[in-house]
């Protein structure tokens, strides 16, 4: 079974709990096991906040430092204090307008994710756009789902919040559009 | 399923009729969950978020003593409220099943202390069941369920942050049916037991304990029965499941043997002598006190927190359980990943909180004064330097008192302006304010009234009239009940509107010096909670002109994340990501920089 391990990571207030859910519900969607780990309380104020997702029959909640597949940072200066969980060769797909000098031996891909959101009319929805980008990035494949897979479950997710949902599904192919051009 | 949704799904499952909680971090969501199954199942019970954690436990007390299933829930520092009645009922026993929700949170993550709810199990003589993951602890509450009325004794069940608030796939059961009536049974000499009689209960009690660390129901597992070695590992909790990724991960499956401990208190005998007698090693592995190791006798071979192997204080990290483990089953030590830099953004009240300008006025007109709080997001108001003490909840009323005592003696008079959120009045406030009345202390207290208990997740509060369930109830009157204290000096203002609320405070402070404690209610409600959105004025845009200097006083003084000082213009610009249109920063900058656009 395919198994992924990601951390997702920005500040209280961006929506990576959702973020955090959807990728969950999607796993099981796909019919895998997955665990999941997540901030509550005092951070959720505008602090750093981190997901850990492990999918594909894992035991432990926490995603080991040097384990991780990918790392989604919502906020690009989170680098600094989430690298060490990447894996050597491990993918950062970050919100920041260019990719940072230092990535050392990673894989960086940026994208405005604030920029596009802004232009979407909506603050909101950085964390869509970004997991977008992700699924899409330079054209490959880099998760474990695929973006019509995402979009099925924010369907089923947001059904009865019309507004929402069509806000939702824009930014993510916002995102997707912009991964696929990069 | 969310851990804490897992744990509600048992609670609901298991037939229990009567549940309540008072909302603390990592415990908050489990009421709102359990309120959200019953609504599903169509189950009949009464869910309820109690005042404070006592109340929640006793309320549902009485419904055990009644016959009923019930279960009351709280973190850790909250069952420190509802030590008394927990302790006593451990000796009076239980009719119905009763389980005791207390949520650990090793870090701290989101608490004063990471204490261990295990060692108040055992000082209470209660045992208690430690869930590795979601799923294990929704079945838990049905084996707690069974113990508690197989031995009639209330069980505790301790998930931690880490199974609370992970997110794991599990499929709901049926559930049982909720058809059990209430039937009090009138047996003074137990439920109102005299000291002779409780001497009776304890003996009672301690035999209980013996039977159950016996029952084969909660024994420790043995997970990889195949192994056969010397050195044995033994783990509890999330420590377990980390335990077991780690061993599998390094190879190290079939070199040491590895067991599970369900019920670390009373640890069961037979596995102690298993133990003891089978291996020349045993490593312990829980969160976040020795209660494993210290039930077991001779622990000359036992390596663990007391030995100084295991770090006693902090949460057991994967990485910290993986380096243990390499290093007690002699594999290589792991090429560990270089360490995190520390640093990252710092929580803070969100834009437009309506805390972020009662703290701002307060600094304003008390600025020398001492400035207790307490417990909530309002304790952000740390970043703001209008927050100099946060003991516990309730505290910031009684030590506004002390202080003011304490200067009292020395003849000398400090303006002492003390903040609490209004949910933590009703939880802990009452009394202390009812003894600065009797004791003539002079000071100010602020309610921050956003009518919601918001850090936790915006759950109803007493003045809120609305139960856990969503249906209308009894909303009690804050002013009413500030003046029933005695308190004499009781006004409302809008801290948003800061041009009013200054000079209110003012006038309390004055009030204070000369007359006795004032309380202001600084009323407006939370801008993240959805049940009052539309009761939040509309966002106004912001701009911040070229009259701006770059003086920093709205970013140091207001600091509202909103508000970013540009290095490049030198000037102070406005984040319109962040901005949430609040307008409060208008009356902030002195020189009249900020505007409406």
């Amino acid at each position: 079974m395919v198994k992924q391990q990601i951390i997702i990571s920005g500040v209280g207030g961006q929506g990576i709990l959702f973020v955090t859910r959807l990728l969950a519900e999607t796993a099981i969607q796909k019919g895998m096991p997955v665990l999941t780990s997540e901030t509550h309380g005092m951070a959720q104020r505008g602090g750093v906040v981190i997901s850990h997702f492990k999918a594909g029959g894992f035991a432990s909640p926490l995603v080991r430092p040097g384990k991780a597949d990918l790392l989604l940072l919502l906020k690009g200066e989170n680098l600094a204090i989430h690298r060490h969980f990447l894996k050597p060769g491990g993918t950062v797909i970050m919100n920041a307008r260019e990719v940072p000098a230092d990535r050392g031996e990673l894989e960086v891909l940026a994208v405005d994710a604030d920029g596009l959101a802004l232009k979407l009319g909506n603050p909101q929805v950085v964390n869509l756009i970004l997991l977008g980008f992700a699924l899409t990035a330079r054209g490959r494949e880099r998760l474990f789902c695929a973006g019509h897979d995402v979009v099925e479950v924010i369907k089923r997710k947001l059904a009865e919040k019309g507004k929402l949902l069509a806000a939702s599904l824009r930014a993510l192919e916002a995102g997707m559009g912009e991964g696929n051009e990069g | 399923m969310l851990g804490n949704e897992a744990i509600a799904r048992g609670i609901v499952e298991s037939g229990c009729s009567v549940a309540t909680a008072y909302p603390g971090t990592p415990a908050s969501e489990i009421l709102s969950a359990v309120a959200a199954w019953q609504k599903e199942e169509g189950a009949t019970m009464h869910v309820q978020w109690g005042v404070n954690e006592k109340v929640a436990l006793e309320v549902a007390y009485a419904a055990s003593q009644s016959g009923l299933r019930a279960m009351a829930c709280m973190k850790q520092v909250g069952l420190n409220v509802a030590s008394d009645p927990f302790m006593s009922a451990a000796y009076l026993g239980v009719k119905g099943g009763f389980l005791v929700i207390s949520a650990d949170d090793p870090g701290p993550h989101s608490s004063q202390t990471e204490q261990d709810s295990r060692l108040m199990a055992m000082l209470a003589r209660v045992p208690v069941l430690d869930p590795a993951t979601p799923a294990e602890a929704r079945e838990m509450v049905g084996t707690g369920f069974r113990l508690s009325e197989e031995f009639g004794v209330p069980v505790m069940l301790r998930p931690t942050t880490r199974v609370c608030h992970a997110n794991q796939d599990i499929e709901p059961l049926p559930v049982l049916p909720h058809d059990r009536r209430a039937a009090f049974e009138k047996d003074p000499r137990r439920w109102a037991a005299t000291p002779v009689f409780r001497h009776q209960l304890h003996l009672e009690l301690e035999a209980k304990l013996k039977e159950i660390a016996v029952w084969p129901v909660t024994a420790p597992r043995r997970l990889n029965p195949e192994t056969s070695s010397r050195k044995a590992v033994v783990a509890a909790g999330v420590a377990a499941a980390h335990a077991r990724e780690v061993l599998d991960d390094l190879g190290l499956w079939g070199a040491v043997a590895f067991y599970q401990v369900v019920q670390p208190y009373p640890l069961h005998t037979p596995f102690i002598d298993e133990l003891l007698t089978g291996f020349d090693e045993i490593l312990v592995l829980e969160e976040t006190t020795g209660v494993i190791e210290m039930q077991l006798r001779d622990r000359y071979k036992v390596h663990g927190k007391l030995s100084g192997t295991v770090p006693e204080v902090g949460e057991l990290s994967p990485e910290t359980i993986a380096r243990l483990l390499a290093g007690y089953a002699g594999s290589p030590e792991q090429e560990t990943a270089s360490s995190p830099a520390a640093g990252g953004r710092r929580p803070t009240l969100c834009p437009g909180c309506p805390h972020r300008s009662a703290f701002y006025a307060i600094k304003k007109a008390a600025p020398k004064g001492i400035y207790p709080s307490d417990i909530g997001c309002y304790t952000l108001g740390l970043n703001l330097g209008a927050v100099d003490t946060v003991l516990c909840m309730g505290a910031a009323v009684s030590q506004a008192a002390g202080f003011y005592q304490a200067y009292r003696l020395a003849g000398e008079a400090r303006d002492i302006v003390a903040t609490i959120g209004d949910s933590t009045f009703f939880h802990a406030g009452i009394p202390p304010l009812i003894d600065a009345v009797a004791q003539d202390a002079r000071i100010v207290l602020v309610i921050l009234d956003n009518s919601t208990t918001a850090m936790t997740g915006n759950q109803p509060t007493p003045a809120t009239g609305i139960s856990a369930c969503g249906e209308p109830l009894t909303a009690v009157d804050m002013e009413g009940l500030v003046r029933a204290c005695g308190v004499k000096f009781c006004r409302t203002g809008n801290p948003r509107e800061l041009p009013a609320f200054v000079p209110l405070l003012k006038e309390a402070v004055a009030f204070a010096r000369t007359e006795g404690p004032a309380v202001v209610i600084a009323r407006h409600p939370c801008v993240v909670d959805r049940r009052q959105r539309e009761n939040v004025p509309p966002r106004r845009k912001v701009e911040v002109t070229e009259r701006c200097n770059g003086c920093r006083h709205c970013t140091e003084s207001f600091e509202c994340p909103a508000l970013v000082f540009d290095e490049t213009s030198g000037r102070v610009v406005i984040d319109v990501m962040t901005c949430s249109g609040c307008g409060v920063c208008i009356d902030v900058c002195p020189r009249l920089a900020i505007g409406e656009a």
